[in-house]
Order: C-alpha cells, then structure tokens, then sequence
C-alpha cells in the first residue's frame, strides 16, 4: 500500500514539475497525463487495500480517464487553433490575455 | 494486512519513473511522446498488479492507442523538429524543482506517518470486470450516460474548434 501511494506521490510530482518547467504546450499537457495516471494510481491502490463496497475507486477511475481522454482531445485542437494563429506553440507566444 | 509486494512492481515504478522524468527532461518533443508511451504503459501494469484488469485494458486502448497517437499529430503538425534545437523549458526551473522535491517529501512523510488504515479483510475476486459492468449499468447508470454525454461534446468541440474556417 505505502508503495503504490508513494510511487503515485513521486509520479505526481514529476508531472507537476513537466507542467511547471515546460514551454511547450503540449508538453504541458503530457506532463498533465502524468498527473491524471498518479491519481488514477492512488484511486486503484485505495480501492484494492481498503475497505469499500465493491469496485468504486476503479469505477471512477475509469471517468478520470474518459475525462482525461475528452481533455486531451479537446486542449490538442486549441494547441492547432493557437499554431494556426500564432505560428508557434510555446507559452509566450500566446499572451494575448494577460491585461 | 500488507500486500506482498512483488519484484514486477519494482521493475514497473522504475520504468514509471524514468521515463517520466525523461519526459520532463528531453529536449525533443517527440521523444518526450515516445517516452509518455512508456510510462503509461507501464502503469497499465501496475493496474494488473492490483486487480484491475478491465482499467489495464483500458489503460492501453486509451492512452497508449488514442492520446498518444493525438499528442504525437500535434507534435507533428505543429513543430519543426528536425531543423533546430530549441530551448524547451521556462526559467523557473530551480523554484519548481523546489516546489516538485518539497511536495513529494511532504506526500510520502504524510503517507508513512498514517497508519490507521482500515485495511480490506479479503481480497479483490478476479471477475472484477464482470462486477464492474454490473455496477456501471446499475448503481453507476447515471454518470456513464452523462460522462458519454462529455465526450459527445468533447469531440463536437475539438471538431468544431479546430476545422478551418470558410473565408
């Protein structure tokens, strides 16, 4: 148990600093996927080690995952719309919304 | 109770690890999608090794087939890779790398001090997707409808955003 939560830990913290550090949008939102799989590990980890009824931590799992899905789908056609305006993909070349 | 902890999940958090930190650490993007393939991949594993088969499949058809294959067309539609080398991290490397370390410390000392878990007396059966399938179109019925609801949406959406516009 202490492990799983652990590796979920370091792997969230990882994916913290990709999205901290990155210029790149999307390795943004891959350092984001990272993120998504540490919480989908600790839910998984919390449903098989303790006491629930029934399989509700795979069940919502499974929508972080749909959820993830829609938004990856979702931000990679804003990444395409933000090239196609800008020609770059880097955060500082959309800052159009700063004041 | 403490679960056995076999020598695949050493093997599996080691693959997580590195090729997650190799994915925040490369310099070519594309690489980066190779190794994000990896890492999730792996962690399908590791939903193997605590009995959650239909996630694991899920795991692989999801990410490994679908966001991977998006992420790398964007890569692919929206960079030059091969011409030049491009400085792809911000300057804030030092603070977040002291905000990342101070955040995992914080995590695993919480998780080691806790030890009044409400550990689960027997284990998880190995029909689990059978039972899952029965919860999702029973108990669960509402959020499934709704979450394909979602991604009905999500996918009108990035058709609807991303198309180019008629002049």
């Amino acid at each position: 148990m202490f492990y799983y939560l652990a590796l979920a830990a370091m792997l969230f913290s990882i994916g913290l600093f990709g999205v901290l550090t990155r210029r790149n949008t999307i390795g943004i939102l891959m350092s984001l996927e990272l993120m998504f799989n540490a919480a989908n590990i600790n839910f998984v980890a919390f449903n098989k080690f303790i006491v629930t009824d029934g399989l509700t931590g795979q069940i919502f799992a499974m929508f972080i995952i749909a959820v993830a899905a829609a938004e990856a789908a979702l931000g990679l056609a804003i990444v395409l719309l933000i090239y196609r305006n800008w020609r770059g993909i880097d955060t500082e070349h959309y800052n159009v919304m700063k004041w | 109770m403490e679960h056995q902890i076999s020598s695949a999940f050493w093997v599996l958090s080691f693959v997580i690890l590195t090729s997650a930190i190799l994915l925040v650490s490369l310099k070519n993007v594309f690489h980066c999608a190779l190794f994000m393939v990896l890492c999730l991949f792996s962690v399908a594993g590791i939903f193997i090794l605590l009995d959650a088969e239909f996630l694991a499949a899920a795991q692989v058809l999801i990410y490994v087939g679908a966001v991977s294959i998006l992420m790398i067309f964007a890569i692919m539609l929206t960079n030059n890779l091969t011409n030049r080398v491009i400085k792809q991290t911000n300057e804030n490397g030092l603070v977040s790398l002291f905000v990342c370390l101070s955040f995992a410390v914080g995590a695993i000392m919480l998780i080691s001090k806790t030890h009044s878990w409400n550990y689960r007396a027997n284990e998880l059966g190995h029909d689990n997707s059978l039972i899952l399938g029965k919860y999702l179109m029973t108990e669960f019925m509402l959020p499934f409808e709704v979450i394909s609801v979602l991604l009905l949406a999500a996918m009108i959406g990035a058709i609807a955003l991303a198309r180019k516009e008629r002049s």
